[in-house]
């Protein structure tokens, strides 16, 4: 039995992580394209890529929309779930809900809204019209991390704080965010991660500029190349980064 | 430094509910005054209304002979102690000492010093750079403490304090709530559902009940001379035999008509006031005294608690003439 359990927990890493791995494997094939056979380790197509001056726009923009947009949306969360917590308003349950609503929605729905509301009120597009859809998507999520954090522990120190003759904006940045750092800072990393390997919404807000995702996929016309292999290595490096970041500087802090 | 507090026919309601219903209270300035009820009196409803955290539905609240209506908690000369000391975790104790101060635009060098004075004057001198989870309950209280007077209010309000400490250390802090009360001369105003809590630190305790005040006096007088029957059971065990026209269930009886209260250890067998011949059903000794259950020759059914002394070891069964010392005689 226990033979059996290693077994299938092989074979569910495999299945996740066999695509990953073959992706960067074929990213060091010396070879013009990345299938087998696998014809010998080289580092060309990263010095390739990290030469092609549109990839690293393209990477500098993702960068650029990830974190605005996620600052945005962590922002806006943050006081829309400490208003939510704090103050009984008449239906505080339908705006919770109106505002957690974005996170059922596709995110071609959201893309192709959006699309229509910028053309109808003549916005051009750009990075931030992507980074405006990032901050749709973005939001529900900082809002439901920070809302789900906030005890009465919070409540208490506030009013504390208040009695101690802080105005509410002082309380807010020197009491409420502070003790919310973890929270806030989970959000805002898993909001980057998203933000960064977003594609839809991202291709079809953007134009000139484009952020990474659709740079790959522009790529990916012309033909497979050993070159794609390596840009979807870097990114997936960069997302591994932020996840190992956030679990040893943050969860592991809360527990 | 110091201000008093006049409450002039304060209610709130609470939807249909009156949480306080007219209540006047005046309390001097350098006063310690003891808010006692059980919950649900409205003694932390007056707090908060002192302290600008709720609006009263009715009637007015001087600090120092200044109307407070409408002023925020935040620009009230008033600071509060809460029951879960509400410290700011993410702050060195020094820095929550200096959070008042910070919010007045004390510079850091002065708010830093002040915040020493503080620490030390509750016994904590020397910890500012430690963080509110390296202390224990009654060490986090006094941090609290120290924060609130941080910024030298007029009045200063507790709102059960000492309610999540263990008795040993309640019994402790009281003693040094009272002396550094004296110290800083503050008014203080403190809620507690503890009547010893009470008796230890008030110059004057305010009973509530029911929204109301049941009764005021300094300690002794709440105890021993209590001017209705809630405060008479609330401040202690009473023995309560009701007397009409001179004629109790023990007999005659020489005092006015109402209910006779005398508490367990104003009984002896030497009292004034003869109760007469009862019979001990029942003893247990208390360290301090013995606590019996007699009851009555005249009236079996009726059961009396009283406290003898150490020594006393009657048998069960025994007859013992007893009187009361001292006792009340409250309307019904």
């Amino acid at each position: 039995m226990r033979v059996l359990s290693w077994v299938y927990l092989a074979l569910a890493y495999a299945f996740v992580f066999l695509p990953v791995a073959v992706l960067v494997a074929f990213s060091f094939q010396d070879g013009r394209l990345p299938v087998p056979p696998f014809q010998g380790v080289t580092l060309d197509w990263y010095a390739k890529v990290l030469g092609d001056r549109d990839l690293m726009a393209a990477l500098a923009n993702s960068a650029l929309v990830a974190v605005v947009s996620s600052l945005i949306a962590l922002v806006l969360g943050f006081l829309a779930a400490h208003a939510l917590a704090r103050v009984r308003l008449p239906g505080s349950v339908l705006l919770r809900g109106v505002l957690i609503a974005p996170m059922t929605v596709s995110y071609l729905i959201i893309a192709l809204g959006l699309l229509t509301l910028f053309n109808q009120t003549g916005v051009r597009l750009s990075l931030w019209t992507a980074a405006v859809g990032h901050v749709v998507i973005n939001l529900p999520l900082c809002f439901a991390i920070t809302y789900a954090a906030m005890g009465d522990h919070q409540k208490n120190a506030e009013r504390a704080a208040r009695d101690l003759g802080a105005p509410e904006w002082k309380v807010l940045v020197l009491v409420s965010a502070p003790m919310l750092a973890a929270p806030l800072a989970a959000a805002f990393f898993l909001s980057v991660t998203f933000s960064w390997d977003e594609f839809i919404i991202a291709f079809l807000l953007t134009r000139f500029d484009v952020t990474l995702p659709v740079e790959i996929w522009s790529m990916l016309r012309s033909g497979l190349s050993p070159a794609t292999n390596a840009v979807g290595s870097l990114v997936f490096l960069v997302s591994v980064t932020l996840v190992v970041v956030l679990e040893v500087f943050v969860f592991r802090r809360v527990k | 430094m110091t201000a008093g507090v006049s409450i002039r026919s304060v209610s709130q309601r609470y939807g249909s509910a009156l949480a306080l219903d007219a209540v006047d209270l005046e309390i001097a300035a350098g006063e310690f005054v003891v808010l006692l009820g059980p919950s649900g009196c409205g003694k932390t409803t007056l707090l908060n209304i002192i302290g600008g955290f709720a609006e009263p539905t009715a009637g007015v609240v001087l600090i120092g002979g200044r109307d407070m209506a409408g002023v925020a908690a935040k620009d009230r000369p008033t600071t509060t102690v809460f029951q879960d000391y509400a410290l700011f975790p993410h702050m060195t104790l020094a820095e929550n000492v200096g959070f008042g101060l910070r919010m007045r635009g004390v510079a850091k060098a002065a708010r830093d010093a002040k915040a020493d004075e503080m620490l030390a004057l509750v016994g904590l001198e020397g910890r500012g750079a430690r963080r509110p989870h390296e202390l224990s309950g009654g060490q986090r209280q006094r941090v609290a403490l120290a924060r609130a007077l941080a910024v030298e209010p007029d009045v200063l309000l507790l709102d059960e304090p000492l309610g999540a400490l263990d008795l040993k250390l309640r019994r402790a802090m009281q003693d040094e709530l009272k002396a550094i009360q004296r110290r800083v001369g503050t008014t203080f105003v403190h809620v507690t559902h503890d009547q010893e809590e009470a008796m230890a630190i008030a110059d004057r305790i305010v009973v509530m009940n029911g929204g109301k005040i049941a009764d005021i006096g300094p300690p002794r007088d709440v105890y021993l001379r209590p001017k209705s029957l809630f405060s008479a059971g609330f401040m202690g065990e009473v023995n309560k035999i009701a007397v009409s026209a001179g004629q109790s269930a023990l007999g005659p009886l020489a005092v006015p008509d109402g209910v006779l209260c005398v508490r367990p250890e104003a009984i002896s067998e030497g009292g004034a006031l003869r109760i007469g011949p009862c019979r001990v059903e029942e003893t247990t000794f208390f360290g301090t005294y013995l606590r019996a259950h007699v009851s009555p020759l005249a009236e079996p059914d009726l059961r009396l608690v009283v406290h003898l002394a150490q020594g006393a070891a009657p048998e069960v069964g025994a007859v013992m003439d007893l009187g009361a010392q001292d006792f009340v005689v409250l309307e019904a």
